[in-house]
């Protein structure tokens, strides 16, 4: 049994998974980058339209207010998770991941929605440059939150099968880290992506 | 990284207060001010920023756990994103690809 030091919140007990921790904090590092190159790539073909519709007759600030919101209010619920979690409380650590996991299920609602939206007025992926770079952008990141809907739903189920341990306790950090992550690339987004063309 | 006691989420909630501040000020700035396109510009970045960091610190607790690691490794990242998100784009705007 390796050695556990219990003046430390549950996820830190054990050296492995400080370790864990530590080395999900180097991947964030890389997705930051990866991020950056699509955000380099978008901010490139920013003016790239071909002819076609462009951003300033589609966007519409109320839907883009209500994805970010829905995101932001996650990252917070899942911040009270991680509080509840270290007060050793299951059931609050509980009730406030699946607050979260809804939120994060209405973003990528309204999301899809928006997408769907926009083809109809005929700006799909093909349709120009622009539209290329701003649907893999935002398709990325909506791949992130769909990917880490499912990948919380297999620790909420071990957290239900075998309670707050050193080990599910570091993998529900884990995905706490990641989940406020993703609230941090949609601020950039909605910075660079959605406001900057509504000036 | 001690453990926690209080029985409210004072920091959380301070943080989610401030954020939902950040983003109707970017709103504000975009949408009822007529500065140049370049200064909403700085201002809107300067509150994405702001408001990261606080996802950072208030949310993430980046400080805990090796922080000085974690520290080091998230800015040097922050840096190169900047590096290859605003080189690329001033590369590609500049006026360098008429040759």
């Amino acid at each position: 049994m390796a050695k556990v030091d219990t003046s430390l919140p549950l996820e830190y007990q054990t050296e492995q998974n400080r370790l864990n921790i530590f080395g999900f904090w180097i991947f964030l590092g890389a997705e930051i980058v990866l991020f950056a190159s699509l955000f380099a790539a978008h901010g490139s073909l920013y003016n790239a339209f071909a002819d076609g519709p462009t951003p300033k007759d589609l966007f519409i600030l109320k839907d883009v207010m209500i994805e970010t919101m829905l995101l932001l209010t996650s990252s917070f619920t899942c911040g009270i998770a991680i509080w509840y979690m270290r007060r050793n409380n299951l059931k609050g650590l509980l009730i406030w991941l699946i607050i979260t996991l809804l939120l994060g299920a209405g973003f990528v609602f309204f999301e899809v929605t928006e997408f769907i939206h926009y083809v109809h007025e005929g700006a799909k992926m093909q349709t120009s440059a622009y539209f290329s770079s701003f649907f893999v952008l935002l398709g990325t990141h909506g791949l992130h939150v769909s990917i880490g809907i499912g990948w919380a739903i297999a620790v909420i189920i071990q957290l239900a099968k075998r309670g707050l341990t050193p080990t599910t306790a570091r993998k529900t950090f884990i995905i706490s880290l990641y989940w406020h992550f993703l609230d941090v690339v949609w601020i950039f987004i909605f910075t660079f992506v959605y406001l900057a063309r509504m000036v | 990284m001690a453990k926690h006691n209080s029985s409210f989420p004072t920091g959380h909630v301070a943080g989610f207060i401030v954020s939902i501040l950040l983003t109707f000020a970017t709103v504000g700035a975009v949408r009822y001010t007529d500065l140049p396109f370049v200064t909403i510009m700085w201002i809107i970045g300067s509150l994405a920023v702001i408001q990261a960091l606080l996802q950072l610190f208030m949310f993430m607790h980046l400080t805990e756990g090796e922080g000085k690691m974690q520290l080091i490794n998230i800015f040097y990242a922050f840096f190169c994103a900047i590096v290859v998100a605003a080189g690329t784009i001033w590369v590609m705007t500049s006026g360098h690809v008429h040759y």
